[in-house]
């Protein structure tokens, strides 16, 4: 396969990811605006969503009052914020476009689909925009997606690309998602445990569509340490950094069956796997959340990296 | 201008080819016409088959208006634009070989040297290379014009890249998917094995170097090209990488692709840039679009590029005069399709009278295409026509003027319901260890009424166009 088309197919994979990661951040923020602050009137998380993806500082620049409709205007469909909904899609959009030989047609039917959907939404008069109904539709399509390429895709390197894309941005945005929590949501140490301490772990599991998940698992009251073992080291939970790792590894394995050679993004991967396996949550807390957060996706980018100095850059090590 | 030739209705009687349309049309009413225009609509876009246009504003991707009524021809029309179809790209490629080698037909006095070597699309750097069979224009695009029950023209030949064939396929698709009864009433010739006998076509002139299965590939300029979805529909129906300058490189006597597994030896190159974009160690040293060296990979016999850098200096308006001689010439028969009456301003003679008809004419730049920079005489008003006059006078070598034919007209869906409106056709001759031509090809309609311009750029549509079995 061209790696020129390599790297179209995974960034496009990268982008859909990221499009649901968003989605269900503006998702988590709208339900959180409806519940009653302690304080007084209604609580606003908007920032703290804003800045679960790096984009405070962005949205500062452009808009002045937090408020939900700028949030959702910055984060669904503004077209100069990377991370937004309606870029995500137009990006993996046009990676998909370039490369639309390498897709079969129900994929490319359901990328092209939701990108006039999303067009649609544009051009429709916001006041009967439902946040939920555009964050609904965004995960649908996204499911839709996920669906066509699980069903119809040949299991063929492409596939793998594709497959490796999602699993590396995945990885990425959970280490991400917990560390906002951990590291910046948390006003300060003392906060730990309290309710309000309860509540954000609540919202971090909604935002991950985790909350059922968590409820089934592990029972009883939310803990930090529960939802770390939930999000970092649970088999089970498809976006945990371990499952996300775990299937990186099955991609890159793949891989190199596939065209009977050995490669270092292998390698990468399968070290950072070993090392997680292993751990536990004690090891996590001792070494503080934080620092492992951080050190992971350290690692997550080595496996990127890797995979584009073997297959991607046409040049091969 | 005389009377248009309606393909459909002859004296007020339908003919025989097109009766069941008619029935069709007939039985069809309003709203399920709109319903099935807006269909055809949502499956072009669907599908994705749009083309790029930029830098005009509005919405970079268009569609090309789809027409649902078909064009027709009867199998005995056919055979006749069959025949006369292959002999035009033989003596064509026959023409290329000629002038890259010993130019016997300059030898002999049958077309004149300068118009070859002052040609811009004349390459030096393949003068005495011999591709292999000798075959210089691959794909070649006909474009003709009807005027009468039995008289077509020739308006003229693509040597180089002819685009537009995926609408073929496409639009063929499409009417199979929404009116599957047509298809069922009439006997029409399938036109679906264009991309194989295209694949075969290009894998047949794979260097004699290759002594495995060749690896052919589709060369675009990128997504950002008008045509880019036509390369990846090519690519995808042959089963062939799509590949861009930058997947390419030249090491060794060979060209190379990069692939996930390293490189990978590419055999033949259907290119989709222009010749001066192949290689900038060659022509044009800012092309980002290229790949260095490849021509002297082409020329030692490690790559075919089909078609082959320098194939243009058989099709521009100045040479298709000399098509017809050229047949004779090469390959002692009369030429089966006509060209069009045509005045070269290059003589002063032909000049003169150029320019005391222009009402009259239809004048066209010697290397222009799409339809722009060209005058319609009789639908310009005196001010157009005088400041026509003036670039003529200026540059008189520049033009050719022709009578302005009198298009033929068929049935097309307009706002009112169905009218006639004046079509042309690009059937595409393929050239290879063979020569291929799927019964079929690209009609193009002019969607105004009288208007004689179907260029897509222009306000043009496209039909499905039938080819009916014996």
């Amino acid at each position: 396969m061209l790696s020129r088309t390599a790297s179209h197919l995974y960034w496009m994979a990268r982008y859909l990811e990221r499009a649901e990661t968003t989605a269900r951040l503006l998702q988590m923020g709208g339900r959180n605006a409806l519940l009653p602050d302690i304080g007084g009137g209604y609580r606003n998380d908007w920032e703290a969503v804003l800045q679960a993806l790096g984009q405070l500082e962005a949205f500062r620049e452009k808009y002045s009052d937090p408020n939900q409709r700028n949030v959702e205007t910055f984060l669904f469909f503004d077209s100069s914020n990377p991370a937004s909904v309606m870029s995500c899609i137009a990006n993996a959009r046009e990676n998909a476009r370039v490369v639309r030989t390498a897709l079969t047609s129900q994929v490319w039917d359901a990328i092209n689909t939701s990108f006039q959907e999303m067009q649609e939404f544009h051009r429709t008069e916001r006041s009967k925009l439902l946040l939920n109904d555009m964050t609904d539709w965004a995960l649908r399509a996204g499911a839709l997606i996920r669906g066509a390429i699980s069903g119809t895709q040949l299991r063929d390197d492409g596939y793998r690309f594709i497959g490796l894309g999602y699993t590396v941005e995945r990885a990425d945005n959970t280490a991400r998602l917990l560390d906002v929590k951990y590291y910046v949501l948390l006003p300060s140490l003392s906060y730990v445990g309290s309710a309000l301490d309860q509540t954000q772990w609540a919202t971090l599991l909604r935002s991950m569509q985790a909350h059922r998940a968590f409820v089934w698992s592990y029972k009883g009251e939310i803990t930090a340490a529960k939802i770390a073992d939930l999000l970092i080291l649970n088999r089970q939970f498809p976006r945990s950094l371990l499952s996300a790792t775990q299937e990186s590894v099955d991609h890159l394995e793949a891989l190199s069956r596939g065209y009977k050679q050995p490669s270092r993004a292998a390698t990468v991967a399968r070290g950072l796997l070993g090392e997680i396996a292993e751990l536990s949550v004690e090891d996590i807390f001792d070494e503080g959340l934080h620092q492992f957060l951080l050190r992971f996706m350290r690692r997550n980018d080595q496996i990127a990296a890797a995979v584009q100095a073997t297959y991607l850059s046409g040049v091969p090590e | 201008m005389a009377e248009t030739f309606n393909e459909m209705v002859d004296q007020g009687h339908v003919r025989e080819a097109y009766r069941n349309l008619e029935k069709w049309q007939n039985d069809m009413p309003a709203d399920l016409r709109a319903m099935k225009q807006n269909e055809a609509e949502a499956l072009f876009r669907r599908v994705g088959i749009t083309f790029a246009v930029y830098g005009e504003g509005g919405d970079p991707e268009r569609l090309i208006p789809f027409d649902m009524f078909p064009r027709v021809f009867t199998a005995s029309e056919w055979r006749k634009l069959d025949r006369g179809i292959r002999q035009r790209a033989a003596a064509l490629n026959a023409f290329l070989a000629d002038v890259y080698d010993q130019r016997e037909i300059v030898r002999a006095g049958r077309v004149p040297e300068h118009l070859i070597t002052h040609n811009e699309a004349f390459e030096k750097a393949v003068v005495g290379f011999r591709p292999p069979r000798n075959v210089w224009s691959h794909i070649v695009g006909i474009d003709l014009v009807r005027t009468g029950p039995d008289q077509f023209y020739v308006l003229e030949d693509n040597c180089r890249t002819p685009s537009g064939v995926s609408y073929m396929l496409q639009n063929r698709e499409i009417m199979m998917r929404m009116f599957p009864n047509l298809f069922v009433e009439n006997r029409i010739a399938p036109v679906d094995n264009y991309a194989d006998t295209l694949r075969k076509t290009l894998a047949s002139v794979a260097p004699q170097k290759c002594d495995r299965d060749p690896t052919v590939v589709i060369l675009t300029p990128g997504q950002f090209n008008s045509a880019y979805y036509e390369h990846s529909f090519l690519a995808d129906l042959m089963g062939v990488e799509l590949v861009e300058g930058q997947d390419l490189f030249v090491e060794g006597d060979f060209c190379w692709m990069r692939t996930t597994e390293g490189p990978k030896k590419v055999d033949v190159i259907y290119r989709r840039i222009d010749d001066a974009f192949i290689d900038p160690l060659c022509f044009r040293p800012d092309s980002m679009l290229g790949v260095p060296g490849l021509m002297n990979v082409y020329r030692s016999g490690g790559v075919t590029i089909c078609s082959a850098p320098g194939a243009g200096v058989a099709d521009d308006k100045a040479i298709y005069t000399f098509v017809p001689e050229m047949i004779r010439f090469y390959l002692g028969e009369a030429p089966i399709l006509e060209n069009v009456p045509t005045w070269q301003c290059a003589k002063a003679d032909e000049c003169k009278y150029v320019l005391e008809n222009l009402s009259e004419l239809v004048v066209k730049e010697v290397h222009g295409s799409g339809g722009y920079g060209m005058l319609v005489g009789p639908k310009a008003d005196k001010a157009t026509i005088e400041a026509f006059r003036a670039k003529i006078e200026e540059r008189p070598w520049n033009y050719i003027a022709q009578p302005t034919l009198a298009l033929s007209a068929c049935p097309t869906f307009v706002e009112e319901g169905v009218a006639p409106r004046h079509v042309d056709l690009r059937p595409y001759c393929l050239v290879g260890e063979k020569i291929e031509l799927v019964p079929g090809g690209l009609t193009r309609v002019a969607l105004k009424e009288g208007s004689l311009v179907v260029n897509s750029s222009q306000g043009g549509g496209v039909k499905d166009t039938w080819v009916l079995a014996e």
